[in-house]
């Protein structure tokens, strides 16, 4: 039988006064060869596929997170490597994709609905569906007074030109699927993204 | 990219100019390392620095920034007078040998067709002679006066030596070791690839720049060759997706088009997109337009689309203007003509030019909504930031809304990258706090509008009220329900022209192939038809083999169009369909078919004797040296001062004050007025991005703040000298719109340039740093930047503008 020690023990038990390769034929051993800081580490971790969203080389990342998805365990991304299979960047990153975990977790994360209200000094906190009610109160008002139907020479233009919408060159294809088919159907023509600038 | 990252091991020369792969896209640029290492090849880095990719170039060349045109357009000259082209390419594969309209011409700058007014051309004459069936006439022998060939070298014939080296202020050795280099990549099996980003598209002329490579890759031979084509690094992770989808004022998906207001008839909108060939057989492939778009129309309207109601053509909107640009957009919120604003996970305050204008333009909104990951400037305009962003919030009443969404971390989806892979990621953790993605705020701003107008009535609810939602969940639509929703599915069964069942109602569609214009497909955007097939998610696939061992991994995530990984790859064949050089192989006819190591650009069975052209979607099948009526400025690129021209004139055309900047350019009045002279201010500044740094996001992460914590200029040691600046002294930057202050970074990296018998010097300016986050706070780059873009896409014009550099 083996006791389990970490490294860290074994260190300081050998520390105490012993050689550590007698402790080791006691029976006192650490955990297999590989062993080191980063095994200990990443050991149990969830690893999740993932592609770095800063540049558009479009690196494999791993993202290691813990949890196990039970109840009131919430999974949190702790550790971030490149993935070795990918065949552009085969497991390495650059300074910005290597240090990306400081951006999942940035204090300046936004965690709940704000609004700044006219004239006002300072952010209030709503809720989503108050947020969700007076934005799309907003839309609705001003679409219904400024859409225009036709132009002035009678083409139909079925348009909305006083709401536009600026949208994500870092979000997902499937976002941006939807956010076109929305943007559209309302009517809107002042939409772009980062494409052009 | 034509080609993709890895592709650029192949290549025996790198051009790298308008970017800077090695600072901005670090690990895509290993491959050019590979290719240093592995295929001996060389590194040619142009540019305004001398930055990271210039100290491992194998030669690096200073020029002036804004000079692109000029410098290969003398480029163009040279291959051309020394006859150092791949003459079989070109004359198979190019419009060289194509006649152009008589009345077609070129005079003091401007091509036939300007109205000065307007500052726009009409391009009647930028067109080839049409035989009596349509067809473009041609003359083989390129000796015609008139044929492409001809009209280019004659364009072209200005951009000498002399000239180039007064323009540009690159030393003429350097020019001339520049061109000896490329030219060998002429040579049968030669093959060179150009690397560019922003630093060729943000200009008034970027469009016209970027022609200009392609020139330049089509008369060497290098366009669909292994190693070879044009290459656009991009900027942000999934640019190429947004682009690809149109979320673009005037697009549509898969790089359709809105009508304009004026094309009110349905069939004459198809028939002006369906392009008919200009070249007898040749496959034009934009002829199934009405396919794509019919198929697009049922994925948004589902039945409320058919046939009578021309497939609810009167529910898009139509464009009166040429675009609804990002520019054009807050001239009209600076005028008031703007009420309400969305920004998607983009901060236009720290990202548009002129920040004043955009300052006084937000301030005008009675909305604005930020749906972000992080707090950004813009969320924040309207608070007194002191120094960095001054102004009082009692004079604001805008109603600002801040919803925080998901990163990429925590959620499923694929984004594109530059070389057009789809790749698909997971989700590894809950996002923080109530955020949510972006799916779900809009899923939820959208049934609250539709149950607004269904209750209430409103004006033209018919789109709204009939757009398809067909997802599970209907407030939180899944990722891969809106994957397999843009691959698009059958409605009915579809069968090819044979008879033959392709697909079965209710299955995905395999590719594009199977679609139809007469309503029986449903399909979110053509181009990415394949990725979500009956076989699964193919963006989501992980083999990396590399079977002829160049880099061609198709068994990894899907490319679009068709999983093809080098666009117009036919090209890399010779006309008879064998390769041009076995070690460049790519595809080649085996007698019955076309084969090899990627997905053929060409009909799969078509012979090479039947003499068809390998530029598939273009009317001529071929490459086009000369672009006809596509560009807004001219068929062939020109050179043209930036807005802010350091030299105050252009040494082409000296004495045509309307051609001094691109005649076609769009400038708002009130903006001229604000643009600087040399005489004010006498330095010519170019912005530029830092290796540790993201645009405005990182300046919110601890590491790269402490890897990069303070806003800094360049500037050359000579300029320094003069104006009493050492390293890390402090110093104001100021343009006519704006000011910064930044520490200095005194560098011999930026050398003093000879232009038109002027000393010009350049300072450079990296736009990170902010008011918000955790490093140095400081004004914004943009404070100084003209409001002025390209001619054609309207991209601000960041790289080119003047400033004045003095210590505080």
């Amino acid at each position: 039988m083996t006791l389990r020690v970490s490294r860290r023990q074994f260190f300081k038990l050998g520390a105490a006064g012993m050689a550590s390769s007698s402790m080791a034929m006691m029976g006192f051993a650490p955990e297999p060869a590989v062993a080191s800081v980063r095994h200990f580490k990443l050991s149990g971790a969830k690893i999740t596929r993932n592609t770095c969203t800063y540049c558009s080389v479009g690196c494999g990342l791993l993202l290691y997170s813990r949890g196990d998805a039970s109840i009131n365990n919430i999974d949190d991304i702790y550790h971030v490597e490149g993935d070795p299979d990918h065949p552009v960047s085969r497991g390495s990153l650059c300074p910005k994709g290597a240090g990306v975990l400081d951006f999942i977790k940035s204090r300046s994360r936004l965690s709940h609905p704000l609004v700044r209200e006219p004239g006002s000094n300072e952010w209030k906190r709503i809720s989503w569906n108050e947020a969700l009610n007076r934005i799309a109160r907003h839309m609705k008002d001003d679409r219904d007074a400024n859409f225009v139907t036709q132009d002035e020479n009678g083409n139909t233009v079925n348009h909305w030109l006083t709401t536009g919408f600026l949208a994500a060159s870092a979000s997902s294809n499937e976002t941006a699927t939807l956010t076109h088919k929305v943007v559209r159907s309302l009517g809107m023509l002042a939409f772009d993204n980062q494409a052009r600038v | 990219m034509t080609n993709h990252w890895v592709d650029i091991r192949n290549a025996d020369l790198i051009l790298s100019m308008g970017g800077n792969s090695a600072e901005a896209h670090p690990v895509g640029f290993r491959w050019v390392m590979e290719a240093k290492y592995r295929n001996n090849a060389r590194l040619i880095s142009v540019d305004p620095r001398f930055t990271r990719t210039g100290a491992v170039a194998d030669f690096h060349a200073e020029i002036r920034t804004g000079t692109d045109i000029m410098f290969l357009g003398g480029l163009i000259n040279y291959l051309i007078e020394t006859d150092q082209i791949h003459h079989e390419y070109v004359s198979n594969y190019t419009d060289a040998a194509l006649i152009v309209r008589e009345e077609f011409g070129f005079e003091d700058g401007l091509f036939t067709g300007f109205d000065a007014t307007a500052g726009q051309y009409d391009k009647e004459t930028w067109h080839y002679e049409v035989d009596e069936q349509g067809f473009a006439r041609r003359d083989d022998t390129l000796q015609h006066p008139r044929c492409v060939y001809q009209l280019m070298r004659q364009h072209y014939s200005r951009y000498t030596l002399d000239m180039v080296e007064t323009v540009c202020g690159t030393p003429r050795h350097k020019i001339q070791r520049v061109w000896d280099m490329i030219a060998e990549t002429a040579r049968t099996g030669q093959t060179m690839t150009i690397l560019y980003a922003l630093g060729w598209t943000q200009h008034s002329i970027g469009s016209q720049i970027i022609r200009t490579g392609a020139i330049v890759q089509l008369l060497l031979g290098n366009m669909g060759m292994l190693g070879g084509g044009v290459n656009a690094l991009r900027g942000h992770s999934n640019i190429q997706g947004l682009t690809d989808l149109g979320l673009l004022s005037n697009l549509l998906p898969g790089y359709m088009s809105l009508a304009k207001a004026e094309e009110q008839d349905y069939r004459a909108y198809i028939e002006e997109r369906v392009r008919q060939p200009l070249l007898p057989d040749e496959v034009s492939y934009w002829r199934h337009y009405e396919r794509f778009h019919v198929s697009l129309m049922k994925s948004w309207f589902g039945d409320a689309a058919t046939e009578a109601n021309n497939w609810c053509y009167d529910w898009l909107p139509k464009l009166k203007a040429d675009l609804y640009d990002v520019l054009h957009t807050f001239h009209r919120m600076s005028l008031g003509e703007v009420n309400g604003y969305f920004c998607q996970g983009f901060n236009p305050l720290a990202s548009f030019p002129h920040k004043a204008k955009v300052t006084a333009a937000l301030s005008n909104l009675k909305y604005l909504v930020v749906m972000d990951p992080l707090a950004t400037e813009t969320a924040e305009f309207w608070k007194d930031h002191g120094e960095y962003h001054s102004v009082n919030p009692e004079e604001i009443q805008t109603e600002v809304f801040r919803l925080p969404t998901t990163c990429f971390a925590e959620e499923d989806g694929a984004i594109v990258n530059s070389a057009r892979w789809l790749q698909w990621h997971w989700a590894a953790a809950p996002p923080p706090g109530e955020a949510r993605p972006d799916v779900e705020i809009l899923g939820g701003l959208f049934h609250r509008l539709q149950y607004m107008y269904r209750e209430e009535g409103g004006v033209f609810p018919d789109p709204i009220l009939n757009l398809t939602w067909p997802y599970r969940r209907p407030d939180s639509p899944g990722p891969s329900e809106l994957a397999r929703e843009y691959n698009g599915w059958a409605l009915q069964d579809v069968h090819d022209e044979n008879g033959n069942l392709l697909c079965r109602a209710g299955e995905q569609l395999p590719d594009f192939g199977a679609l139809r214009a007469d309503g029986s497909t449903s399909c979110g955007c053509w181009i990415y038809s394949g990725a979500w097939t009956e076989e699964g998610n193919q963006m989501a696939r992980r083999d990396n083999s590399d079977p002829y061992g160049i880099g061609m991994t198709l068994g990894w995530a899907w490319s679009w169009p068709v999983n093809r990984r080098i666009l117009y790859n036919r090209a890399s064949a010779r006309p008879d369909g064998t390769p041009w050089s076995q070690d460049k192989a790519l595809i080649w006819w085996n007698g019955s078919r076309w084969v090899g190591a990627d997905v053929p650009d060409f009909p799969k069975q078509t012979p090479p004797s039947a003499g068809l052209g390998p530029f598939i979607m273009n009317q001529t099948g071929r490459g086009q040296l000369f672009a006809r009526d596509r560009m807004a400025e001219g068929p062939f690129p020109e050179h043209y001062e930036p807005f802010e021209s350091p030299i105050g004139m252009n040494p082409l055309h000296p004495d045509n004050p309307l051609a001094k900047n691109n005649p076609a350019a769009r400038v708002f009045e009130v903006d001229r007025e604000n643009f600087g002279t040399f005489e004010e201010f006498p330095h010519a500044a170019t912005t530029y991005r830092l290796t540790e740094h993201f645009h405005f996001w990182t300046t919110h992460a601890l590491l790269n703040s402490i890897m990069q914590p303070e806003k800094f200029v360049e500037i050359g040691s000579t300029l320094a000298e003069e104006l009493g600046i050492e390293r890390g002294d402090r110093v104001r930057v100021s343009s006519k719109r704006g000011y910064i202050d930044a520490v200095a970074v005194v560098t011999k990296r930026i050398r003093p340039l000879q232009v038109a018998g002027q000393t010009v010097h350049q300072v450079g300016i990296p736009i990170h740093w902010g008011f918000k986050g955790v490093a140095k706070k400081a004004r914004l780059t943009n404070e100084l930047t003209p409001f002025v873009g390209d001619a054609n896409t309207q991209t601000p014009e960041f790289k080119s503008f003047l400033v004045r550099v003095e210590k505080l």
